[in-house]
């Protein structure tokens, strides 16, 4: 029986149920992954992206999968983070903005060229950007490019981040959060659909 | 960062090169605690783990995460059907170094090398029989945002003959690519 990581808690499983026992066989992969959030939630030195900026980015991008147990936990950590509460509503209203279906852009220019999709290029809104601030607006902005439309991503991208005050380590734990989110959220909706199918 | 970049415009199981569009930490400068978030020492020669490693601890963790669900294969699914979550996934995505990687593996494990072609070529709903068939579906269903894999998806694993235990392995190996995708095609670029 383990003691329950950040994804059991979220994906509703219990000490000695049947999939606890099928994650206890995957024992690095389930304490590697508890590690991924606390190194990224709770890291040594937030210097290059800070804890209100991570909290913000975790509630933006678990809120564009659409509500679910894990979106309310990220927006309740926001709520929670030494002066983040000033900014669920307007973390809120961008969710709100940027939600579409994904994943769709566009190939390097050739034969894949016909399965270009075309989708929202999502900005934040004129009403929204002094809550944020020039880096959050930024890191917004790039967010919702990874979260619907990876294979857009350019190397203008990393320079507007650049622009905007991110350090190349600050992107590189940015891309790494968001990236994580993007796992963690599949991993535990896809346990909880199995929970679902065997109750 | 190299000079000339050549990018590939189409998916292969050729290997690829992958250049970053900022700036990796040069080798000389890596400490100790670098080389413990690169987890194997040899990763100190890829642009991709030196970029990753201006933060260790996410990188240690992201790594050791990544071997668990892909080569412990003491139990569970073949390495061959979860190399093919993640090259399905990767196609879906549009990640074509991280397609490149995976299907070279699926092909490996699996033996079916033109099978994986057409996955790469037709694209993920190429009709490679009913086991494959289900793991593709489920892993694209996975990578969907909002995220659509459901019961369906469960009900086509099992009838493909998969266990709880074997479906945790595609959950794992499928939901792990959308990290590993994000990375590789916002951080850089592959090069032939």
């Amino acid at each position: 029986m383990s003691t329950p990581d950040i994804i059991d808690t979220l994906a509703g499983i219990k000490p000695g149920s049947e999939l606890d026992a099928i994650r206890a066989k995957r024992v690095q992969a389930r304490d590697n992954a508890q590690k991924s959030y606390l190194s990224l939630f709770q890291p040594i030195d937030a210097g290059d992206f800070l804890l209100l900026e991570r909290a913000a980015v975790a509630a933006f991008v678990t809120g564009l999968h659409g509500e679910s147990p894990v979106a309310t936990f990220y927006r309740e950590k926001l709520a929670a983070s030494a002066d983040g509460a000033r900014l669920v509503e307007v973390i809120e209203a961008e969710i709100a903005r940027g939600k579409t279906s994904g994943p769709y852009g566009s190939f390097p220019a050739g034969p894949l060229s016909i399965e270009n999709t075309a989708g929202l290029i999502y900005r934040v809104s004129a009403a929204s950007k002094p809550a944020l601030g020039t880096r959050l607006i930024a890191a917004l902005e790039h967010a919702h490019l990874l979260v619907f439309r990876p294979r857009d991503a350019a190397s203008t991208d990393m320079k507007a981040l650049l622009a905007a005050g991110w350090s190349n380590t600050g992107i590189v734990t940015f891309s790494q959060l968001v990236a994580f989110l993007s796992f963690q959220v599949r991993v535990v909706s896809g346990l909880r659909t199995l929970a679902a199918a065997n109750a | 960062m190299s000079a000339t970049v050549n990018p590939p415009v189409v998916f292969t199981q050729d290997e690829l090169g992958w250049v970053s569009w900022i700036e990796p930490l040069p080798e000389a400068e890596l400490t100790e605690r670098h080389y413990a978030g690169l987890v194997d020492r040899a990763r100190a020669k890829s642009e991709y783990f030196r970029l990753l490693v201006r933060d260790p601890e996410v990188l240690e963790a992201r790594t050791k995460t990544d071997k668990d669900i892909f080569y412990n294969v003491a139990d569970g699914l073949p390495r061959a059907e979860r190399e093919l979550a993640a090259a399905a996934t990767s196609r879906y995505n549009g990640c074509i170094y991280c397609a490149s990687v995976h299907a070279r593996f699926a092909s490996t494990y699996s033996k079916r090398r033109e099978d994986v072609q057409r996955l790469l070529d037709e694209g993920v709903s190429a009709d490679l029989g009913e086991r494959w068939n289900a793991v593709v579906k489920a892993s694209v269903a996975l990578a969907s945002t909002p995220i659509a894999f459901g019961p369906d998806n469960i009900a086509e694993l099992r009838s493909a003959g998969l266990d709880d235990a074997e479906i945790v392995d595609v959950i794992n190996g499928a939901s792990f690519f959308n990290w590993a995708n994000r990375l590789m095609l916002s951080l850089g670029e592959p090069s032939k």
